[in-house]
């Protein structure tokens, strides 16, 4: 599965993609969090206060209890500031 | 029809482009969005914009659509840039065209304020103090929620 981060939760966590195998048992946005979480303290520091992290999989926003399959395309980033 | 550009447009041309050959349209509303020399008071020396390639066409697409659907309009576009930007320099373009003003002005406000929310776009404002990434503003969240459908109206208990 594909990871993306973009804006501050990539410049935290120091890259812009991770490729993850999703473990038995992990099945929802949620499990992936809790997951990556324990990837190491940047992840930790990017993904300390849900309330400012979007969710998008496949191109569409979703919440945590969102379900994930092997290839979908999960991306996390901070509320958006364009126009 | 919406565009995701690093290059900067023209709006003369676009409009003239999006207009050209329609005689249904009776007026065209257009948004321009600059960049600003000021960042919370502070001096800004430049800016850099970046998105989400394919999650942002698709977000815009999806609002120029519902946009189409709740208004009249002949024509619609919306051009949005990324990259490094200059104070002066243009970001934005919304263009509505429509037989009467009314859809033109209210689709076009539509446009801007929900792809300010919705669509993946982020800011990196390069100050004095060094380099800083934009917070979303709760009244972009405000002006975005008075395009929400209203919901059915409950019937009042008083009457």
């Amino acid at each position: 599965m594909k990871v993306l981060y973009f804006a501050w939760l990539r410049t935290r966590i120091g890259h812009a993609e991770d490729t993850i195998e999703l473990p038995k048992g992990v099945e929802d946005v949620r499990g992936l969090i809790d997951l990556l979480r324990a990837q190491g303290p940047g992840y930790a520091l990017a993904l300390t206060d849900l309330a400012t992290v979007k969710v998008a999989v496949n191109h569409e926003y979703v919440g945590l209890d969102h379900k994930l399959k092997p290839s979908d395309e999960v991306a996390f980033f901070p509320p958006v500031t364009g126009g | 029809m919406i565009r995701v550009q690093r290059e900067d447009f023209d709006p003369g041309a676009e409009v003239a482009a999006l207009t050209r050959g329609r005689h249904d349209v009776g007026g065209v509303v257009t948004f321009v969005g600059l960049v600003r020399d000021l960042a919370e008071g502070k001096a800004l020396g430049a800016m850099t914009l970046e998105h989400y390639p394919g999650m942002t066409e698709k977000q815009l697409r999806a609002i120029d659509d519902e946009a189409n659907r709740r208004w009249p309009l002949a024509a619609s576009l919306v051009i949005h840039r990324y990259g490094r930007l200059e104070p002066g320099d243009r970001i934005v373009l919304v263009a509505t065209a429509s037989p009467h003003r009314d859809a033109a002005f209210d689709a076009c406000r539509f446009l801007i304020d929900w792809l300010k929310t919705q669509a993946p776009f982020w800011k990196l404002e390069e100050g004095e103090a060094g380099a800083k990434w934009v917070e979303a503003k709760a009244s972009d969240d405000a002006a975005a929620l008075r395009w929400q459908a209203k919901p059915a109206k409950k019937p009042d208990a008083a009457e």
